[in-house]
């Protein structure tokens, strides 16, 4: 808009006389090279494969974009200074899981077990409830402020959503023995991947309204600022609930991403230390405790600490995964080159090890790369939005995002105990991407609030004006 | 033979085309920081009071000369004025290189004085990066990321 500009948002972005720019443009070109990635994973995993496209391809390619496409749509119209990056960074993590997905199914047809279901198409449906409910989000949420409101119903139902697979027969909520899912009719959904956001919302409400009390109320103890005992209650019960979770459902991997996502929100919104502290002594306590309490949690730190020593085993999986990533090296086995279906359950829980198996170091690091945008974005929203409950929101879901991923990633290469969390939008689980696209919509709503432009637009018409490093400062004489 | 050939350029060129979309978003993250907000300095409010109007001692408005909050003024009194992203500020800013508390203008005698608050990226009078409290002189550029203040009469 200022004469030669250098600007190089102002290519394709929107109208040249807008008074900031919103990014759509640069956001539909990211979208369609993420697009193109994944139909190109898809045709390469075919070809390799079966020597040939399948005719469901084209099917598949329409639908997938025409998901990015209304996505884009909305956000072009209800968010319109959101984020360029959080959609087209989603879209490709979401279509290489479609993909590797889509290539597992393959290699369960060409072994030839009779009962291997397409999973992929499913996975794909899922999608689309999500992409639904990432419209209906971004539809009803105008402001993410209005969120607050609803903090303590929140709270309710997300306890309630955690608590629900706890209380129904196992028979209805035990699968492998984590008492984590809802299975009606043929269809499982876990509860606790809504819980999440539900109380993420819910702990940034609280937090900004306590943080002066937890943040100012302290002793010096060796250099740390103690919180005063009483002060100490949020972080307590937040620690005993995932405890309980731990307990009753036997679900080591919620109950970490619930206490590592409160104590980070406690620490960003009091901006202490301390509670890091606090929390991970909380935390090894905890540890310690269900490993001396707890049969499964001892099996998974047993093989965590030596799994080939449990290879036939409860280490089988894990050992699988680490041959896997071996056998990928550095640029991978190529997509349909590898054996990620040695690994069980590769589609949910080892997707990243397939993934790593068949693009090697180079593609592993490129999609977490991929997940550090996508958080990054985040943060940064969480930096510029002005209201303390909307930093303490995005900063919430993006450490959710990156927690998990560290989780997930640090389970299936050995660095962690295995957790059972889902790598967010590549792996396959219709709760976690449904769940995982809502978090996207709050994302989306609270970065297009962080970039809105202040409420005074430029008038038009006036002249332009270098920037001020070169122009003669105006002294407007007296 | 030619299929083994094919499998490779699919193995390598499908690795190249993360890379590039990576590479694509970093760009994307760069014309953000970069060529973000300074490339769209907004404009110039209209010129205040024409010249030779009245003889006065101080300067009796704070404007917001370039940045996203351009043309926006703030009529000065006796209360120091606090510059910064928080909430609370006199004037709140959105630049991504401004602290929350980043730095205050204060009367003193009819004369203002500019101070940074420990910001992290600095105030900068007339260039100068403000140490101790400066005294303002009306036009001077004050500068705070993106931001450009300068006092009128």
């Amino acid at each position: 808009m200022s004469g030669p500009s250098t600007d190089p948002r102002s290519a394709g972005a929107g109208p040249a006389a807008a008074p900031a720019p919103t990014r759509r443009g640069t956001e539909l070109v990211m979208l369609g090279f993420a697009i193109v990635i994944t139909l190109a994973a898809q045709a390469i995993v075919d070809i390799t494969l079966t020597q040939s496209l399948r005719p469901e391809l084209a099917t598949f390619g329409g639908w997938f974009t025409a998901l990015w496409v209304v996505m884009h749509l909305v956000v072009r119209r209800f968010a319109p200074y959101a984020d360029p990056l959080l959609l087209p960074a989603v879209a490709l993590l979401t279509g290489l899981g479609l993909t590797m997905i889509h290539r597992l199914d393959l290699a369960g047809d060409q072994v030839g077990a009779a009962a291997t279901r397409e999973d992929a198409p499913v996975q794909l449906v899922w999608a689309t409830l999500g992409v639904a409910l990432f419209v209906a989000v971004l539809l009803v949420v105008r402001d993410h402020r209005m969120l607050s409101r609803f903090a303590y119903t929140l709270a309710l139902v997300g306890l309630s959503l955690l608590a629900l697979p706890a209380l129904l027969p196992a028979s209805i909520s035990s699968v492998n023995g984590a008492k984590i899912w809802i299975r009606l009719a043929g269809f499982s959904i876990q509860p606790g991947e809504f819980a999440k956001i539900c109380l993420i919302i819910f702990f940034a409400a609280y937090l900004v309204d306590k943080r002066d009390v937890l943040a100012l109320a302290s002793r010096r103890v060796m250099g740390l600022e103690l919180p005063r005992g009483r002060d100490l209650g949020p972080v307590v019960v937040a620690w005993m609930l995932s405890i309980l979770v731990l307990v009753f459902e036997r679900d080591l991997g919620s109950s970490l991403l619930l206490f590592g996502i409160f104590v980070v929100m406690l620490y960003i919104a009091t901006e202490r230390a301390s509670w890091l502290v606090i929390g991970v002594g909380l935390f090894g306590a905890g540890a310690f405790l269900a490993y001396q309490l707890f049969g499964h949690v001892q099996v998974r730190v047993d093989t965590w600490l030596d799994p080939f020593a449990y290879r036939d085993t409860g280490g089988y999986q894990l050992v699988q995964s680490l041959f896997g990533l071996g056998t990928g090296g550095l640029f991978g086995a190529g997509l349909g080159g590898g054996r990620p279906d040695e690994v069980p359950v590769a589609k949910s829980d080892f997707i990243a090890a397939a993934l790593g198996e068949e693009l090697g170091l180079f593609g592993l690091v490129a999609i977490i790369v991929v997940y550090l945008v996508l958080v990054e974005r985040g943060l940064r929203s969480s930096l510029i939005v002005r209201d303390a409950f909307g930093k303490l929101l995005a900063a919430g879901l993006a450490f959710a995002i990156a927690w998990q991923v560290f989780v997930v990633l640090g389970g299936v290469t050995g660095l962690l105990p295995l957790t059972g969390l889902t790598t967010p939008f590549v792996a396959y689980g219709g709760s976690s991407l449904v769940a995982n696209f809502a978090l996207l919509a709050i994302l989306v709503r609270i970065s297009d609030a962080a970039r809105r432009p202040a409420a005074v637009p430029a008038p038009p018409g006036t002249p332009p004006r270098a920037t001020l490093g070169e122009a003669p400062t105006e002294v407007v004489r007296p | 033979m030619t299929a083994e050939i094919v499998l490779q350029i699919f193995r390598f060129g499908f690795l190249l085309l993360l890379w590039l979309f990576i590479f694509a978003a970093f760009r994307v993250v760069r014309a953000d920081l970069f060529g973000g907000r300074t490339g769209r300095v907004a404009s110039v409010p209209p010129r205040a009071a024409a010249p030779g109007r009245r003889k006065s001692k101080g300067p009796k408005m704070l404007v917001v000369t370039a940045g996203p909050l351009a043309g926006t003024r703030i009529t000065l009194g006796d209360q120091p004025i606090l510059i910064g992203r928080a909430d609370d500020s006199t004037l709140v800013l959105t630049d991504d290189f401004a602290s929350s508390r980043h730095a205050r203008l204060t009367n003193r005698g009819g004369q203002w004085y500019v101070e940074d608050l420990g910001s992290t990226n600095g105030t900068f009078l007339d260039q100068q990066r403000v140490q101790g409290p400066l005294l303002v002189a009306p036009g001077q550029p004050i500068r705070i990321g993106q931001t450009a203040l300068e006092l009128r009469s």
